[in-house]
């Protein structure tokens, strides 16, 4: 849309991606792959980038633990200055806005974001040790309480206020598995139906193994640039970051939250307007600028087919207890109202933690310049992330064009 | 024949057990804040508040239920399955529960309900039941049983 600004001052140059799958290599490989694909967009040479950010992988080691120098000399050291980010599944997001706040202070010219992550099989878990002060280890010893089962809690609360059913939950894989099939970079192409995903084994009531994401390999990459740099470049129109949103809830979080046990009281304060994930969208939508109504398109973190629909709630495409009758209108559909998940979303991706929420910025970033090939949103001139990780970690990022 | 040995809490004054076993929160002298599972820092998590101790507290046995789901498949490590060898692992129940003191808290169900006992807003009580047994002997934990209406 027109008469968006947002802040302006920080440009995506380019972006690249390395596909999503189990390709059982290391985490080094999949993002030097989504590195260069994103400079060879920008028409960035490497030897130019001043700045360098990685998404911190917490599973590979200690290359994964200082991943940014990691990925800098798998390019070959050129004297960047680096930095590595984590932010548990908000990684991406943070390691962005890190970025972006060096280019808005004047301090980088020419940044290069990279996450890539090489995962396990299966449920993911915590660290091996006994810890008995670490909330992420008391949940899996007390109560045995795994991911997909605080993303079943939500989903059940969906059904038990809002009369969502098992069939919209399944809808929502049925669409982004359509919206996926063209997507070079998903790990999943194939169309999945309500019967597939009501057939497949209930891993935490109410969630289907097809409601719940898997988790993935794979790497994407952003190069951001200021101002002065996208116009040596030549880049007419580009597509601008106008929000990075990376909030922390605000006391007390009185909705449960991965990994804690319980929510804070509120004993002595009174719980606040918005919740969490609420203030992640409202933050971005203040720095841009913007309100949910100018948002053409949004892809929203859906580990769970369910936890989709509470993101276009929380950030303001419909009203609290409506996300159901927009699914069921076809309006997050591409070619809807508001498309939701236009790549796929995680149920064609699988999660890469360091690498998801630049994927997400990505696809916006495609879909902005419409290059969305076989998935584009007609017209799309303003797209919002949402993402939320363990322990206080979210982010949106607003992108215009 | 030798005795078995004696029950003792997975985690250490979480809860209380006997008759009418509670939770057990830290709160704050200062502001009344309370914190589950009970916090062993000194400072304060209000932050409009110095406070700098907590007292134990035992919290309200009732509440209701903010949402439930299960466990269809076996948690990996460090779940400790309550089954002894060559048994069945048995799916179990789990409870997110709104107290009246305004926090909710996750607890497992209690052995023999499922999520078929509960709804959003149902209500339910609190009861200590042993979780599993390790080198020590039985660890027991907390629970949330359906109050039959
Ligand atoms: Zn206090």
């Amino acid at each position: 849309m027109s008469g968006v600004s947002g802040r302006s001052g920080v440009v995506v140059a380019g972006v690249g991606m390395h596909p999503w799958g189990k390709w059982g290599r290391s985490f080094v490989e999949y993002g030097v792959h989504a590195a260069r694909r994103a400079l060879a967009d920008a028409g960035v040479a490497w030897a130019d980038v001043d700045l360098v950010v990685g998404g911190e992988t917490v599973r590979n080691g200690y290359a994964g633990y200082v991943a940014g120098s990691t990925f800098a000399q798998a390019l070959g050291w050129n004297g960047a200055r680096v930095a590595t980010s984590y932010a548990a599944c908000a990684t991406g997001a943070q390691a962005i806005d890190t970025a972006r706040a060096r280019i808005l202070a004047g301090l980088s010219d020419v940044a290069l974001v990279v996450g890539a992550d090489t995962t396990p099989k299966g449920f993911l878990k915590p660290n091996a040790g006994e810890r008995w002060d670490d909330p992420d280890w008391l949940r899996f010893r007390v109560l045995g309480m795994t991911n997909p089962m605080y993303f079943a809690l939500y989903a059940r609360r969906r059904m038990d206020l809002y009369g969502a059913t098992s069939e919209d939950f399944a809808a929502v894989k049925v669409k982004n598995a359509r919206h996926g099939l063209a997507n070079d970079n998903a790990r999943y192409r194939k169309e999945v139906s309500v019967e597939d995903v009501l057939a497949s084994a209930v891993v935490s009531d109410p969630l289907h193994l097809l409601d719940i994401c898997a988790t993935s390999d794979g790497a994407a990459a952003v190069v951001l640039v200021s101002d002065a740099c996208a116009a040596r470049l030549g880049l007419a129109d580009p597509v601008r970051v106008a929000a990075v949103s990376t909030v922390t809830p605000t006391y007390p979080q009185a909705v449960i939250d991965m990994p804690l046990l319980a929510t804070d009281s509120t004993a002595a304060v009174a719980a606040g307007e918005r919740t969490f994930k609420e203030s992640i969208g409202a933050a971005a939508y203040e720095e841009a600028g913007i309100g949910p109504e100018d948002v053409d398109v949004a892809e929203v973190y859906d580990l769970s087919t369910a936890l989709e629909l509470d993101w276009m709630e929380d950030l303001g495409l419909c009203a609290r207890g409506e996300a159901e009758s927009l699914l069921r209108a076809g309006e997050t559909t591409i070619g809807g109202r508001i498309p939701v998940n236009p790549s796929g979303g995680l149920a064609c991706f699988g999660e890469a933690v360091p690498a998801q929420a630049i994927a997400q910025v990505c696809e916006l970033a495609w879909q902005l310049r419409g290059q969305a090939t076989g998935r584009q949103v007609e017209g799309a001139r303003v797209g919002v992330t949402a993402n939320q990780g363990l322990f206080g970690h979210g982010s949106s990022v607003v992108l215009v064009r | 024949m030798t005795s078995s040995p004696p029950a003792t809490p997975v985690v250490e004054g979480w809860f209380t057990d006997g008759a009418e076993p509670a939770l057990i929160a830290a709160r704050c002298t200062a502001c009344g804040d309370l914190v589950f599972p009970p916090t062993a820092a000194a400072a304060c998590r209000n932050p409009r508040c110095a406070g700098e101790e907590h007292e134990a507290v035992a919290l309200s046995r009732r509440g209701r239920v903010w949402s439930c789901t299960d466990a269809q498949y076996q948690p990996p490590a460090p779940y400790v399955a309550p089954q002894t060898e060559g048994e069945p692992w048995r799916p179990f129940a789990l409870a997110a529960v709104e107290l009246p003191e305004g926090l909710v808290v996750l607890g497992q169900v209690a052995d023999g309900f499922g999520v078929g006992d509960l709804r959003v807003d149902s209500e339910v009580e609190l009861v200590v039941e042993v979780l599993h047994v390790d080198e020590s002997g039985p660890r027991t934990t907390y629970r949330w049983k359906p109050v039959a209406s």
